[in-house]
């Protein structure tokens, strides 16, 4: 085994212990290119497969920035993976994702329950125990029933329509249920039961082998009915976690410090080291990039990446570079090919533009390699379980495309020629302009004329190209799109984008495209299924079923590149997240 | 006078009611024009993965199935006498002038705006305050050195100031000035005068210095011009044949005449700043009137939208009727 290798591997075990005293030493020889090593010496990419800087030092004040205001904090409407990821510092949902550079972090870990989920009645029914002696940050014990009205106030979306939906689709709630604030005195027990104050027990309307995924949903984090304002919680929330809210300024900023009732020995997994967490909402991006390399913040929070601007000037200096990583996230940045919209009915029109299109142009469009991603091929990106590589349809050694093999479906597809259709984007979007105008270009050497159409990324799905009947009638052949999982599992990543079902007349829905009733079928059979590997070969099997039907152009497996606070310490990227994890991270004073 | 300020306050009031028809009618009609139903209206509002329940009911809490006009009407009430709203575990009162409540952050939209007036006015008032000063003297300069290295060097670098765009010298000066040198604030910094006066003006600086390059430029070229006119009128001529120092010829007699344009400008300038100084306040990430447009915007929160515009409406009228005020004093005709 070389050095490097022997130097991550006792990065990871650092890691997966938790507990150790910081190792120290090791890391990547700082060459610039990097090698995914941790340890404490800069180089690029050195949290993506170890852990950064690894130390147990406790306090200080770590510095955050958002580029936008928090969609919420409420844990029970929130719906950003930063959020999600964020929100452990304050709450504490049944289970967790494992916190753990590389694929280590997909895997479920116990948080408030003692267990994994314990399914019963063939996956219709689960129960968890939780933990005794969790502490609010007043002092009272966290109980089954907190956490039962946590997720039943979730399921109110008059009062949270922005947040997850999976619980009212999947629990059997009563007829006529409207939440805990509407239908007070209706009996939920047929959905959520607590036999005692350390069981809940979920009844579901049928049977979903996946569910422990839906018990680390930040909507499962404990809310004290009796201290819960409805949608005015999101400013006065409960702590259940290491720290709680020292104080809010909507819009605008907030702190965390240490909750005094935490109680480490309950908590496996947190190691809460620093002091107390400074906020601040809606920076401007490209200023908390400056920030970040000047030291002035430590994290930039929707870890989403750095901006065009500062992209070139990172990868372009040494110093700047060994401090950054080249995050993979469980996201594709694809376009929807319209089966809806005349001549792209038939299958060979389809299939023209799935060999017709130059792969590269579309990954340069993207950002290129680094802030792009790596070409893609399949639905599924790399980090979902199931995930298979395939390519139904080879573009040459080149990745520009096989004209020829286009040019024979366009005869199949009676359009020797080539023919006309529109192609949407997302006008705020450079990326997708650019991705439009790739499309537009390569195309072109077969025939296809396409023509941009830009709409307002605030409407998109609602009013256009998610929009069914305006597709049609504005012939939107292909609409530039996106989807990253709420998990990193093939219910997570592929229940929204090729589920026909999810499709509304109304609009608003990212899935276009996908209407394959067999699909449909074969998720179902998905959900039903216990066994995890069987299951996981079922989302394989959709991704190829989806790919045969062209109704899907893959583009990238986005990749982003982010950039390690000065003086962070346990800095890694959680490919649960596909950003950094935020719960152990600590900072030199 | 006093009539002439009661008639253009109730021109400022149907002003504000017009704007608002207007803006109202843009953000629901447009959609509905291109065949937009009242639930796909209601899709902005909800989840990536909201199902068509969710949909409906949120259709119906935010009244899109109403007619527009009563869908107004609703918000008029609301500003004129007050409105209630349902958070889920209650009921609350938002008293007049409720400008309803954003459908994003389900926080109501006055008390946003009274909290961001006080960011949005220091940023305005202090940067015309040093604008004034600097381009009005530059000007001056320039006008009574035409010809001059000094006139040719200020017309220049105020020839700069137009032409760079506010988000890039503004984050060059945060890039150098605050983050490598260390002298100013970072961004998104604010401290209300009233709370610490130094603190205020340590924020406040750069994005003043930032904003006031861009308007100085534009003051010095006006007021240069306008000297330049003003100096070569028969009155001023007289003024020195009268033997008055040229200093009381250039002040009293020479900028006064060339100020009335500038005041003009200026009050628009100033209340359109005071609306709001948009990219500013997003270089510097300062949560003022105009920051919040924009977010209001992106996210298509109308409640959000109608609050940034009725205010910036009612500022932009407000600074005429100062300015119009200010023509008296400036200028003697007026009064007469």
């Amino acid at each position: 085994m070389n050095t490097k290798r022997w130097r991550a591997l006792v990065a990871l075990a650092a890691v997966a212990s938790f507990g150790l005293a910081a190792c120290g030493g090791g890391g990547t020889d700082g060459d610039g290119d990097g090698d995914g090593g941790g340890g404490s010496e800069p180089a690029f990419n050195a949290a993506v497969e170890g852990v950064f800087n690894p130390s147990d030092k406790k306090g200080g004040t770590i510095k955050v920035a958002n580029n936008g205001d928090w969609d919420s904090l409420d844990t029970g409407e929130t719906y950003y993976g930063y959020s999600w990821n964020f929100a452990r510092l304050y709450g504490r949902s049944l289970l967790m994702f494992k916190p753990a550079p590389g694929k280590e972090s997909n895997e479920l870990v116990p948080d408030l329950a003692e267990d994994l989920g314990e399914p019963s009645d063939g996956g219709k029914t689960w129960t968890y125990k939780i933990k005794k002696g969790v502490k609010y940050q007043d002092g009272t014990e966290v109980t089954a029933k907190d956490v039962k009205h946590a997720v039943l106030r979730s399921t109110d979306k008059t009062t949270f329509p922005n947040g997850p939906a999976y619980f009212e689709a999947f629990l059997d709630l009563p007829k006529g249920y409207d939440g805990p604030y509407r239908t007070k005195d209706m009996n939920t027990d047929q959905a959520i039961e607590t036999p005692d104050d350390y069981t809940i027990v979920f009844h579901l309307k049928a049977p979903f082998s996946g569910f422990d995924f839906m018990a680390q949903l930040a909507q499962t984090m404990p809310v004290p009915e009796a201290k819960d304002t409805g949608a005015k919680y999101r400013n006065e929330i409960i702590s259940s976690g290491p720290y709680m809210f020292e104080d809010f300024e909507v819009g605008k900023s907030f702190s965390l410090v240490r909750n005094p009732e935490w109680d480490e020995s309950t908590d496996e997994f947190r190691k809460a080291l620093p002091d107390k967490y400074e906020v601040t909402l809606n920076v401007n991006p490209d200023d908390i990039d400056n920030r970040l390399i000047s030291g002035d913040v430590h994290i930039d929070i929707a870890g989403t990446g750095v901006q065009p601007a500062s992209l070139s000037r990172i990868l372009g200096d040494p110093e700047l570079k060994k401090n950054a990583d080249n995050a993979s996230i469980a996201r594709n940045w694809y376009t929807s090919i319209n089966p809806t919209v005349k001549p792209l009915d038939n299958i060979d029109c389809r299939k023209a533009i799935m060999y017709g299109m130059d792969r590269t142009a579309y990954q340069t469009a993207q950002g290129g390699e680094f802030a792009g991603g790596e070409i893609a091929t399949t639905v599924l990106p790399p980090q979902i379980p199931g995930y298979e590589k395939f390519d139904l349809y080879p573009a040459g050694e080149d990745n520009k495309g096989d004209v020829d093999k286009a040019k024979e479906h366009l005869e199949a597809c009676g359009q020797p020629d080539g023919f006309e259709t529109n192609i949407a984007y997302r006008a705020e979007r450079p990326r997708e302009k650019a991705t439009a105008e790739a499309f537009q270009q390569a195309l072109s050497r077969v025939g296809i004329k396409l023509t941009l159409r830009p709409f307002p990324q605030g409407d998109y799905f609602s009013q256009f190209a998610g929009n069914p009947p305006y597709v049609v009638k504005n012939n939107l052949g292909l609409a530039i799109n996106g989807w990253g999982a709420d998990w990193n599992d093939g219910f997570g990543f592929l229940s929204q984008i090729v589920d026909s079902r999810v499709i509304r007349p109304a609009g608003g829905s990212s899935n276009t495209s996908v209407r394959i009733p067999e699909v449909d079928k074969m998720l179902d059979d998905a959900l039903l299924e216990l066994d995890e590997d069987a299951r996981n070969k079922l989302w394989g099997e959709i991704d190829k079923r989806v790919m045969e039907e062209a109704v899907f152009f893959p583009g990238v497996y986005a990749k982003s590149l982010l950039v390690r606070g000065q003086g962070l310490t346990n800095v890694f990227v959680s490919e649960a997240f596909g950003m950094y994890d935020y719960m152990n991270m600590g900072v030199e004073e | 006078m006093i009539t002439y300020i009661i008639r253009r306050l109730f021109a400022a009031v149907v002003l504000l009611f017009v704007v608002s028809v207007i803006t109202f009618s843009i953000f629901y009609l447009v959609p509905r024009l291109i065949g937009g139903s009242a639930e796909s209206l209601a899709t902005r509002y909800v989840g990536r993965a909201a199902t068509a329940e969710t949909v409906k009911v949120t259709t119906e809490r935010l009244g899109f199935n109403d007619p527009i006009y009563v869908q107004y009407a609703n918000w008029a009430k609301g500003v004129a006498i007050g409105t209630e709203y349902d958070y889920g575990a209650g009921v609350e009162q938002c008293p007049a002038p409720c400008l309803g409540y954003s459908f994003i952050t389900r926080q109501p939209v006055w008390p946003d705006l009274l909290d961001r007036i006080p960011v949005t006015l220091s940023l305005a008032a202090g940067a015309a305050l040093i604008w004034v000063t600097f381009g009005v003297s530059v000007g001056v300069l320039s006008a009574l050195r035409r010809g001059s290295v000094f006139d040719r060097a200020a017309m220049s670098v105020s020839l700069a100031g137009v032409s760079l765009p506010i988000f890039f010298t503004g984050l060059v000066c945060l890039s150098f000035f605050s983050y490598k040198l260390g002298w100013t604030a970072p961004g998104g910094q604010f401290v209300p005068v009233s709370e610490n006066p130094a603190k205020w003006a340590y924020a406040m600086v750069l994005p003043w210095i930032t904003l006031a390059f861009l308007f100085s430029a534009q003051y010095a070229r006006l007021t240069r011009a306008g000297m330049l006119e003003t100096m070569n009128e028969d009155y001023v001529r007289t003024a020195r044949a009268k033997g008055l120092p040229e200093k009381t010829v250039v002040v009293r007699h020479g900028l006064r005449g060339a100020l009335t344009p500038i005041l003009t400008i200026f009050g628009l300038d100033l209340g359109l700043l005071l609306g709001g100084a948009v990219l500013t306040e997003k270089t510097f990430s300062l949560n003022g009137l105009g920051k919040y447009a924009v977010d209001g915007i992106i996210a298509n929160d109308l409640p959000k939208i109608m609050g940034v515009t009725l205010t910036a409406a009612f500022f932009i009228v407000m600074a005429s009727l100062v300015v119009d005020l200010l023509y008296a004093v400036v200028d003697p005709r007026v009064r007469k």
